[in-house]
C-alpha cells in the first residue's frame, strides 16, 4: 500500500501556514495600533481553508517591477477591514482589545494544529518501528 | 517563514513607540524650560507614525510594519510669563515658556509603555510558536 505523505497530513500543513501568516498580520495591527489612518485587517479563515489546494491562475511577472496579482489574497480570498466598534478620530481602526484575543485566539489554535501534526508524525514513527 | 516575519513588524513597532517615548521624555524634561524671545522658546514634539507599505511589491502587502516618518512640533501658543527676576528674561522682564501639556505628555506617556509591551507580547508569544516548530514530532 503506497503512503502518500500528503493525504496522510490532510489539511493540516497548509492549516499551520495560515495560521502563521495569520499571525503576522495581527501583529501588523498591533504595531500599527497608534498609526493614523491605519485599517485593521484580517482574513475570514474558514474561506481560505475551503479554498485551499484548489488549483489558483496566476498572472506571469516577467519583470521584476511587477506587481505580484495574488499579493493582497490568500488563496483568491482577499484581506478583509475590521468594522471598528468605536472608530477613533484619526482614522484608525485597530480595537487593541480585539487585536490581543484574536491573536492569542490564533496562537492557541497554531498550537493545537502543530500538536496534531506533530502526533501525525508519531504515529508514522512507531508504526515504522513495529513495537 | 511568516513567523520570523512578525518578529520585523513587532520591531518596527518597539522601535516606533520607543522614539515617542523619547520625545516624551525630551518634552517632559524641557517642560520649565524658558527662553527670552518667542521663537527659541521650546515647543513640545510629536513623532508622526506611518504604516510601511513597501510590502506591496514584495511578498505581501499584509505585513505592514510601523515607521516614524517624522517629527513635528506642536504649534500651540508659547506662554509669556512676568519673571524680572530671571536671568533668561528680556529687557521687559519677560521670559517664553515652553508650551508643553503636562497631563498630554503623561497620557501619550502610558500609551506608548503599553503599546511597547503589546509589541513585546507579540515577539514573545511567536518565540514560543517557533520553538514548538522546532520540536514538532518529537
Amino acid at each position: 500500500m503506497p503512503i502518500s505523505l500528503d493525504s496522510l497530513l490532510g489539511p493540516m500543513p497548509e492549516a499551520l501556514n495560515l495560521r502563521a501568516r495569520r499571525n503576522e498580520l495581527l501583529a501588523s495591527n498591533i504595531a500599527n495600533a497608534d498609526t493614523p489612518n491605519y485599517k485593521a485587517r484580517d482574513i475570514d479563515f474558514r474561506a481560505v481553508m475551503r479554498n485551499a489546494g484548489d488549483e489558483q491562475l496566476r498572472l506571469a511577472s516577467t519583470q521584476p517591477g511587477h506587481i505580484s496579482a495574488t499579493a493582497d489574497n490568500y488563496g483568491g480570498i482577499p484581506l478583509k477591514y475590521r468594522v471598528p466598534a468605536q472608530p477613533s478620530m484619526d482614522g484608525n481602526t485597530v480595537d487593541m482589545q480585539q487585536e490581543q484575543a484574536e491573536f492569542s485566539k490564533n496562537s492557541v489554535m497554531y498550537q493545537t494544529t502543530l500538536e496534531f501534526l506533530g502526533r501525525k508524525f508519531s504515529g508514522i514513527k512507531s508504526t515504522l518501528r513495529g513495537e | 517563514m511568516s513567523l520570523f516575519k512578525v518578529f520585523d513588524i513587532a520591531g518596527s513597532g518597539m522601535s516606533a513607540q520607543n522614539t515617542r517615548l523619547n520625545t516624551t521624555a525630551s518634552n517632559l524634561a524641557n517642560a520649565e524650560t524658558v527662553s527670552p524671545t518667542e521663537e527659541g522658546a521650546y515647543r513640545a514634539r510629536q513623532p508622526v507614525f506611518a504604516a510601511m507599505m513597501k510590502g506591496l511589491y514584495g511578498t505581501g502587502p499584509e505585513s505592514v510594519g510601523v515607521q516614524v516618518r517624522g517629527v513635528v512640533e506642536s504649534d500651540a501658543p508659547v506662554q509669556m510669563r512676568y519673571a524680572p527676576d530671571n536671568p533668561m528674561a528680556n529687557k521687559d522682564g519677560y521670559v517664553y515658556q515652553s508650551n508643553v501639556n503636562m497631563v498630554d505628555e503623561m497620557v501619550n506617556m502610558i500609551s506608548a509603555s503599553r503599546s511597547y509591551q503589546n509589541n513585546v507580547e507579540v515577539i514573545n508569544t511567536s518565540k514560543q510558536l517557533l520553538l514548538a516548530t522546532l520540536r514538532m514530532g518529537e
